[in-house]
């Protein structure tokens, strides 16, 4: 089988697996109407599958703000962080995150993704060991393997599992980064972190947490995971993305350890790429600091998702443990996950899809993410259109 | 290195990888674990954590990279669990 044709034997799969849902991954959105609306085709759709957890992406001061950095600075860098692509704004934004995190640095990525990437490559490298949770993001994973770093794996959330694994590392668990996220994206549970840094505590090692879709979500002034634990100093590398409550697009790492800064010199995904565009700096710093300010924007986003997810526990639906904005409704089969999808879509809900081996334990989820800007009957109407299609999504099964 | 230990660790691939494949194949040493046993990453790494728990050992994932039959992995197995006792 030659290089194309593997690409054709996975097309194939894809389409016997989704043979009347091909358009269900990387659907096209026709136009945006708000943070809760768009055009799906012909349909106007309740967003109800996007990240913006606090409904921040027609925000006028993010927007006026965005506007100004384009006619003051244009609309790119052109340039990487190591050479010209270091503005203002992008060292003015790592000063704000680390003031934030009360971290004497922060780093600025190009993407969530590359966040991941540049910070664990560049923390570990051949013959140290990574210790990450079984549902770890693929950033995290792509990082470890970019690090070259012996990647070994616990189950996810299994604190037991956890500390055998350590142990069983001996001596090496001193030089081994361990990796959590504040919210995991597939179920919506959070990190047991309090027994996460006992066990970190008792054997040694750095931890890092990624608070990608924590952030401006959990804690009193939205650091996430870290805020709402009180275990902040706790914690020695955070990471997390623009590209959920800050409604823009790039990532950041920050933390106490004075080496963070190496990284700038030896993180291929912070030097060979270009820098933010000005205009996402901008629109950035604007969203961090409504998203610090924000508690009524999380008072509302708790009040939707508590509202989603009793509603659905309450039909029956099999949830993730943690209320929160990511509410996956778990299902056997993927053809029971895509009757919903499409169904829900028939009903002008767009929601995601996600099937093995994407999703845990081999089973196919119908993700909602909520967001602070949803209505009250926003929410009803999706909570009542999942319970007017249960019983045919238990019938097909 | 014994024998003995390597014949228990193949068996026992043998007999995990018959409940996770999804074809009826004859397993040998050469079978390939994609190709031939359709095992998919995910079943691989949690293959992989079972091995890890039912001998003691820690099995990187990345080593992983050099395996793609049921003998490329008995012989990893059989190489750390050999190193670490």
């Amino acid at each position: 089988m030659n290089l194309l044709e593997k690409l054709d034997a996975a097309a194939a799969a894809r389409k016997a697996l989704l043979p009347n849902g091909i358009g269900a991954f990387g659907i096209p959105i026709e136009e945006v109407f708000s943070a809760t609306e768009a055009r799906i085709g012909d349909r106007r759709v309740l967003l109800m599958g996007t990240n913006n957890y606090l409904g921040l992406t027609f925000d006028p001061e993010c927007i006026r703000a965005a506007h100004e950095a384009i006619d003051k600075e244009g609309t790119g860098t052109t340039g990487s962080r190591m050479a010209n692509g270091s503005y203002f704004g992008h060292r003015a934004l790592e000063r704000e995150f680390a003031d934030f995190y009360q971290c004497s640095s922060g780093i600025v990525f190009t993407t969530g993704y590359q966040a991941n990437l540049g910070t664990i490559s560049g923390l570990v490298g051949p013959g140290d060991t990574v210790l990450i949770d079984g549902d770890s993001h693929a950033s995290i994973f792509d990082g470890c393997i970019l690090s070259g770093a012996d990647i070994i794996r616990f189950k996810h959330n299994d604190m037991v599992d956890m500390e055998k694994r350590l142990r069983r590392l001996g001596d090496s668990a001193e030089t081994t980064l361990i990796i959590a996220e504040g919210i995991y994206s597939m179920l919506g549970d959070q990190a047991p972190l309090s027994d996460i840094v006992q066990l970190k505590n008792k054997y040694g090692g750095i931890l890092l947490l990624d608070e990608a879709h924590s952030l401006g979500v959990l804690g009193k002034t939205g650091q996430g995971l870290v805020e709402a634990t009180g275990l902040l100093d706790e914690v020695d590398f955070i990471t997390g993305t623009f590209s959920k409550s800050l409604c823009s697009i790039g990532g950041f790492c920050v933390s106490n350890h004075p080496q963070l800064e190496q990284l700038r010199y030896v993180s291929h995904p912070y030097i060979f790429t270009a820098s933010p565009s000005p205009a996402t700096i901008a629109s950035t710093r604007a969203a961090l600091e409504l998203l610090r300010k924000g508690t009524h924007l999380r008072d509302k986003l708790w009040s939707n998702c508590q509202q989603l997810y009793s509603q659905l526990k309450e039909i029956g639906y099999q949830l993730g443990p943690d209320p929160g904005p990511v509410i996956a409704a778990v299902v056997e089969t993927p053809q029971q996950a895509l009757l919903l999808w499409q169904q829900l879509l028939e009903h002008n809900i767009y929601v995601n899809l996600i099937l093995p081996p994407a999703a845990p334990e081999g089973k196919s989820l119908v993700r909602c993410s909520v967001n602070a800007a949803h209505t009250a009957e926003q929410i009803g109407y999706v909570g009542d259109t999942f319970a007017k299609l249960y019983k045919m999504i238990n019938v097909s099964s | 290195m014994t024998e003995s230990n390597y014949d228990e660790i193949m068996q026992l691939l043998c007999d995990r990888l018959r409940d996770l494949a999804s074809t009826d194949v004859l397993i040998t040493p050469e079978t390939n674990l994609i190709n031939q046993l359709s095992i998919d990453s995910i079943k691989l790494l949690n293959l992989i954590m079972e091995i890890e728990d039912t001998f003691d050992i820690s099995i990187p994932i990345n080593a992983l990279t050099d395996v793609q039959t049921v003998g490329e992995l008995v012989d990893l197995v059989h190489k750390i669990k050999t190193t670490s006792s």
